[in-house]
């Protein structure tokens, strides 16, 4: 099995990540700088969380034009797993490998907190360890984390069962009180049709670790690793 | 060539005596860039030419301190190979001018202190103080200096897990913005400033120079008035992710043997780095400014010097050795430049197109800077008979509510939210408690870090308020089992040429000397802001205390939340119910009168290592000191932090306000499973410690002695939404 996490400018969860990664696969994951233009053999690659190029233009718009994406497009064409944590789903929507954009969270203000997510496709490769509609403990942290496309995306999404979380209260109680960023549906986190690439704005390598606080995200790294076995 | 007119030397800050003194050791009129270097590294920011005799009195040295005072951050040992770098700054006046971009540079200057080290920085805190809630301008300054700091921080990938706000009306055309940053490094990796090897060259590396912040130490050295909003483009701009790419480059160039010396560009930029690096190292320093990255065109030597431009290293370094350091340079886009070199003249000479700008030798600048035995008064507020502060008419309960839902103790939440608190996923206690823990990266040990000042207890009894603020912050870190073991000061003082201003100064160091000595707590950086004032008017004397301690194994630690129903409430130290000074005295009285609570080190270091030791020995779990606001609203945070409730049992005599809202110092709360209690008590009794037991926790209540009792909702309610409604638009 082999694991490529992507390393831009600004990334600041790779490191992160990379422990979770180790921590259920028992192997390091290869750390790939942005401007390397081929890609090692990946059977899953994962994008990071942070700020990459400072997020000074459009979230992840910078990002997406690093030399190493047209290596990643080729391989999420050809099947590879690829997963997109915070800027890195900022970065799979400006690349258009997921549909959407994530704009500034509704208060206009950084969140970072505990939050329940509702786990509404628990047979996706990213999320079968979960039951189905399961209540998750995962943290967020960001400034522009509210998901927005426009209606017929929304409802293409919502039909085909592409929504893997959605932000709830510990009740699961999905409503605008318990959506933190003002994302439509409340969706923390959607997978492509094609099943191969999801995007979430949720940490799960914060949910890792009962020192830390923690342990709900173990059940996505699990479900992934055994994916790819 | 510019003339050196009189106005032009008032205007740099300096006085009659020192000009006379650069006249006599340069033997002839300064040129402009030196007279900017002069002012630059004379200003009070960074000559501490009024507090340097005080500061030099403070306990610097333990067994684990390494590198004390003197660098650009203070060092201990961990054990194991590791140290912890830290220390504390003030970005105050550049904070209340623009307060997003002062804010944001405060966090990344200090997070550069600690990198230009060696250190990876693992956390941050910040004590943050406004004026009066009431203030036109307080909403606008906080919410700006909250997203400046989180801004900044998060962007850095560094958590920010600790700190204080303050709203006090002594703030309000003064805001304090105090940062700390706490960084990991190993041992035999730390990097210093002193520059050494004849012939060696001087590097740039960075962020280009522009012409922001030019004479920013010399404004932080001066008090503010109407015109101060003129000052806006002095306030530098900040770049969080040319400072992330700073820190990655530097972290993997120090993985080789490369760097002699290195320091970041802070106050005075250039001047103070070449300056402090070339006087450690007794060499001589020439730069030829022609080389030197710029962000904008046609600019002048002096502003080359002056500009505070943001993320920016100056580096001594071999010079065959260029240009392997320079690929790491190149791999993270960052300039790379060679602008100097070391020599053995102990001069600082600066070329610019073809001419000598300055040639001053470097020990006027350096030993030569003026020192001020300033005069000083201490002044102590006269003792107040505080029985009438007993006999509020208000309900108990009534008093928790208002007490509790107060700018100064409600639940900080709305603040730490906006900070990322949880990135590198090793903050094991977050904010909120008496101190954050951080775990030292794949070990089992971790730092307990906390930042504290109560300013009104100086500003009332300057030598006992400076021991108090040094217990506290020991007292914080122990709370959550760690041993304390260094701070970091930032002394926010006022004007230090009034003899009332210097005497809170001096009697807080006087206090600080005397509860370090007593807790082994010694200082090994810091940071003086003085001139704290507006139109003659200076704050409250805040030093804040940076604190630093070590758990050695994460299998033992307490926090304050409740965790189980039945446990037995335990308070530890003695209660006397001393209201004045009190969070309670001010708001529901408004009364400011008196003397602050009295504090026995020797009391406090007995209960504070038995404490200690309850956590290691019988596992308590549950622990939280008493500080503002007194033992119920202690509790009180407990229980909201738990959601579970207590009922207290407390004898008739003894209940009274002094009891539930005083601020005796010295004192703990600890809660004790009943199948502990037997060896719990009698550790303590061995330790002659005075205790109570006043208590058990349970339900979703709170409860005193039956008459008085309310739901934990509804005080949650009054805790959590204090900063919402605030804020909120009107």
């Amino acid at each position: 099995m082999e694991i490529s996490v992507i390393v831009f400018p600004g990334s600041n969860c790779d490191r992160d990540i990379a422990v979770s990664l180790k921590k259920f696969s028992k192997k390091n994951p290869k750390m790939v700088w942005h401007k390397e233009s081929s890609l090692p053999k990946s059977d899953l690659i994962v994008l990071p969380g942070g700020f990459s190029y400072g997020d000074y233009l459009r979230c992840g718009s910078m990002a997406a034009n690093s030399p190493i994406m047209s290596e990643i497009i080729k391989n999420a064409e050809s099947g590879a797993y690829i997963i997109g944590i915070c800027n890195g789903f900022q970065i799979l929507t400006e690349t258009n490998l997921l549909p959407g954009t994530l704009i500034r969270n509704k208060e206009l203000s950084f969140i970072c907190k505990n939050l329940s997510l509702k786990v509404e496709n628990s047979e996706s490769n990213f999320t079968h360890k979960y039951s189905d509609k399961e209540i998750i403990q995962i943290p967020v942290a960001h400034n522009e984390g509210n998901y927005f496309a426009d209606q017929k995306i929304i409802d293409n999404i919502e039909d085909k069962n592409l929504i893997a979380f959605r932000y709830c209260n510990q009740n699961g109680e999905v409503n605008d009180k318990t959506n933190p960023n003002g994302s439509k549906n409340n969706i923390a986190g959607i997978i492509n049709e094609k099943g191969n690439i999801l995007g979430m704005m949720p940490h799960p390598e914060r949910a890792t670790d009962k020192t830390a606080g923690l342990t709900d995200g173990e059940k996505f790294f699990i479900s992934i690793l055994e994916s790819i076995q | 060539m510019i003339k050196i007119t009189k106005e032009l030397i008032d205007e740099h800050g300096i006085n009659k005596d020192e000009y006379n003194f650069i006249l006599q050791s340069l033997n002839r009129e300064p040129t402009i860039t030196e007279l900017g270097i002069f002012s630059a590294m004379w200003s009070e920011h960074c000559s501490y030419k009024s507090s340097k005799t005080w500061l030099k009195k403070l306990p610097t040295s333990n067994d684990k301190v390494i590198q004390g005072p003197g660098e650009n951050a203070g060092v201990i040992d961990l054990g194991n190979g590791d140290a912890a770098v830290f220390k504390m700054e003030s970005h105050n006046h550049p904070s209340f001018i623009e307060p997003y971009q002062g804010a944001a540079t405060g966090v990344g200057g200090i997070m550069r202190d600690v990198f230009t080290m060696g250190a990876r920085p693992v956390a941050l805190l910040n004590s943050i103080r406004f004026g009066d809630v009431k203030n036109s301008r307080t909403k606008h300054l906080l919410t700006g200096v909250v997203s400046g700091i989180g801004g900044y921080g998060n962007c850095m990938g560094v958590p920010t897990v600790g700190g204080e706000v303050e709203f006090n009306s002594c703030y309000n055309d003064n805001i304090l913005v105090n940062a700390m940053c706490v960084g990991i490094a190993k041992i035999n990796k730390i990097f210093y400033s002193k520059a050494s090897g004849i012939g060696n060259s001087v590097v740039y590396v960075g962020s280009k120079t522009g012409r922001d912040g030019i004479h920013g130490a010399t404004m932080a050295s001066a008090e503010f008035d109407e015109s101060s909003d003129e000052k806006r483009p002095t306030v530098q701009v900040g770049d969080p992710f040319a400072e992330k790419l700073l820190l990655e480059a530097c972290l993997e160039l120090m993985k080789e043997d490369i760097i002699i010396a290195i320091q970041d560009m802070g106050a005075a930029g250039l001047t103070s780095s070449a300056v402090e690096m070339a006087s450690k190292g007794n060499v001589g320093i020439d730069l030829n400014l022609d080389n030197l990255p710029c962000r904008e065109s046609f600019m002048t030597a002096y502003e080359m010097m002056l500009s505070e431009s943001q993320e920016r290293m100056l580096m001594i370094i071999e010079p065959e050795k260029e240009k392997e350091a320079k690929s790491v340079f190149d791999k993270w886009g960052l300039d790379f430049a060679t602008i100097g070199v070391l020599t053995d003249t102990n001069r600082i000479i600066i070329n610019h197109e073809n001419e000598k700008k300055a040639d001053i030798p470097l020990n006027i600048l350096e030993s030569g800077a003026p020192s001020y035995n300033r005069p000083y008064k201490i002044i102590t507020n006269s003792e107040v008979d505080q029985s009438y502060l007993q006999n509020s008419d208000e309900e108990i309960i009534n008093i928790l509510k208002k007490l509790i839902s107060s700018p100064n103790l409600c639940s900080r939440r709305w603040v730490w939210e906006q900070y990322d608190h949880m990135v590198m996923n090793d903050t094991v206690l977050r904010p909120g408690g008496d101190s954050a823990i951080i775990r030292i990266h794949e070990t089992n040990k971790a730092l307990a870090v906390c930042s504290d000042s109560t300013p009104r207890y100086c500003a009332a009894d300057p030598i006992e308020g400076g021991k108090q603020v040094v217990a506290e912050s020991w007292r914080n870190i122990t709370s959550v089992g760690a041993k304390p073991i260094a701070i970091t000061d930032c002394m926010n003082f006022g004007n230090p040429e009034k003899e009332e201003i210097m005497g809170q100064f001096a009697g807080v160091i006087n206090g600080m000397i005397e509860a370090c000595e007593l807790l082994d707590y010694p200082v090994v950086s810091g940071n003086v802001s003085l001139y704290n004032e507006t139109n003659g008017k200076g704050i409250n004397p805040t030093p804040v205390i940076g604190g630093v301690g070590l758990l050695d194994n994460l299998d033992h630690f307490s926090t304050p939340s409740i965790k189980r129903e039945n446990d037995n409430i335990i308070i530890l130290g003695e209660t006397k119910g001393h209201l004045c000074q009190s969070i309670y005295a001010y708001e529901i009285f408004g009364d400011i009168r008196g003397l602050p609570p009295k504090v026995d080190l020797l009391m406090e270091k007995k209960i504070g290592d038995t404490v200690r030791n309850l956590i290691k020995k019988i596992k308590i779990d549950t622990v939280h000191d008493i500080s503002d606001g007194g033992l119920l609203i202690a509790l009180t945070e407990m229980s909201i932090a738990g959601n579970i409730g207590f009922d207290l049992n407390i004898s008739q005599n003894k209940l009274d306000n002094g009891y539930l809202f005083g601020e005796d110092q010295g004192r703990y709360i600890i809660l004790v499973e009943d199948k502990n209690l037997s060896k719990t008590i009698e550790y303590i009794k061995k330790n002659k410690i005075s205790h109570s037991i006043i208590g058990k926790s349970c339900g979703k209540k709170i409860k005193i002695n039956k008459n008085s009792e309310v739901c934990i909702e509804e005080i949650r309610h009054l805790y959590e939404n204090w900063f919402e409604n605030y804020l909120k638009v009107n």
